[in-house]
């Protein structure tokens, strides 16, 4: 016994090493072999106080990084907050006759004037979504206007409430077609002129664009025939046409691309400098 | 002697301290990291308790560890470099050390630096081999070289800073 106690105090330094080394060893090889089964590891009180502290510290250095990054995210859930579609109301592109969905730029209006007799309407999509000046604007309901001018990234409209705008248009029923104008009094309401006096008329009925522009497609809703005049120096019908919009109130439209319309206008050169030549 | 025991009481948090708040964070190329701490064990009196050398070696492994959630890696690095810490002596500075008044943190002699170097090899040598754990020798002694030279500049450097003044 004496022998031994004094083989362990003899070796004391030895011993305690061997068994310390050995303790050591066992926890690396534990935390090689088990995943997530650390006997030491930080997360205790003194540890994790420790890191605490130091994050605590550490943070003030990133503030601007952190800022920055924030930013961007809030830029990121804005724009998908601004980008939503009312779920309640699906956007009715597929029930418009004679538009493919490839033919749509979606577009958000971010300014409307209806205010002033020569309205535009801005919209938030420019040359980069593929818009370009004279092609029509609709939404869901029914006839906007006609692009103006392009930028980048954002596009300018010219309104139906604009003293300066003629559409093609025609009574749905009788086919029989006149110019839409705006005589700058009501937003509610547009006007239909230049209707022949043969058209058979009859307040209510409905009022769609017309098939010879080729910035619109044939028979898209503008309004219902609401009064009708007949004009004291042409003779023709004047209709007031009740707009199915309300031009107060745009949000999403849609600008309609017409393949067709640049052959078209090449055509009709064509045609009249053939004419040109005959003559 | 109390003054002894106490300064190096203090030395061993400080250097712990300093450890884990800044040269944790130095790491160069995501490859070597300066691991000063093991000054401790290099600066400990050389007449000093060995029970206690080889018990302060293992806490101050063992905190590490803890720290850097490595298992019982420098733990382990730590006690073999306080136990074979007078064989390293006794190369540096030839038999007689016991009876040499010998000081570590005194200017750079080749007999000082070969001690400093002697003990880092033999610390990160055991450290990253447990840390790898693989047969990957080049890793190992990548790591072993990169992280020698760091630590030992950190080690001469903090020597020559908190040397005791000469009057």
């Amino acid at each position: 016994m004496q022998q031994i106690l004094q083989f362990i105090i003899k070796n004391s330094t030895r011993l305690l090493f061997l068994l310390l080394l050995g303790i050591s060893l066992v926890l690396t090889i534990q935390s090689h072999s088990f995943h997530r089964s650390k006997v030491v590891s930080s997360a205790n009180f003194v540890t994790g106080g420790v890191y605490d502290k130091m994050n605590n510290v550490r943070e003030y250095f990133g503030l601007r990084q952190q800022n920055e990054e924030l930013a961007r995210e809030n830029a990121v859930l804005r724009g998908l907050l601004f980008d939503r579609q009312d779920s309640a109301k699906p956007p009715a592109i597929d029930s418009i006759k004679g538009i493919s969905k490839n033919n749509l730029i979606v577009s958000k209006v971010i300014h409307n004037s209806y205010h002033v007799y020569e309205n535009y309407i801005t919209l938030n999509s420019g040359s980069k979504d593929g818009i370009k000046p004279d092609m029509g604007v609709i939404n869901s309901s029914g006839l906007i206007g006609i692009v103006d001018k392009v930028s980048k990234n954002y596009a300018t409209v010219q309104s139906i409430l604009n003293i300066r705008s003629s559409i093609n248009a025609k009574i749905k029923k009788s086919n029989h077609f006149g110019s839409l104008i705006w005589n700058g009094k009501n937003t509610g309401y547009v006007q239909l002129i230049d209707v022949p006096r043969l058209a058979s008329v009859r307040k209510g009925d409905t009022i769609v664009t017309g098939g010879q522009s080729t910035i619109f497609p044939e028979n898209i809703g503008i309004g219902t025939i609401d009064k009708i005049y007949i004009d004291n120096v042409t003779h023709y019908y004047t209709i007031n046409v009740k707009l199915f919009n309300d031009m107060t109130n745009l949000g999403y439209v849609y600008v309609i691309k017409s393949p067709a319309r640049e052959e078209f206008l090449q055509l009709e050169k064509e045609t009249r400098g053939e004419h040109r030549d005959t003559k | 002697m109390s003054t002894a025991i106490l300064s190096n009481i203090f030395r061993f948090f400080l250097l712990l301290a300093a450890q884990v708040v800044l040269f944790n964070n130095m790491t160069l190329f995501e490859l070597s990291t300066p691991y000063p701490y093991l000054l401790f064990i290099l600066l400990y009196p050389v007449d000093g308790n060995k029970l206690a050398l080889i018990g302060s070696a293992f806490l101050l492994g063992i905190t590490m560890d803890m720290f850097c959630n490595s298992g019982g890696v420098h733990a382990a690095a730590c006690l073999v470099l306080a136990y074979i810490r007078p064989a390293i002596f006794k190369f540096s500075f030839g038999l007689s050390y016991e009876y040499q008044t010998i000081r570590i943190n005194d200017v750079l002699t080749p007999e000082r630096f070969s001690f400093i170097l002697l003990a880092v090899v033999v610390h990160h040598l055991i450290l990253f081999v447990l840390e790898i754990f693989r047969f990957a020798v080049w890793a190992i002694l990548l790591r072993t070289v990169t992280g020698t030279i760091y630590t030992i500049l950190v080690c001469i450097l903090l020597i020559y800073l908190f040397k005791p003044g000469k009057r």
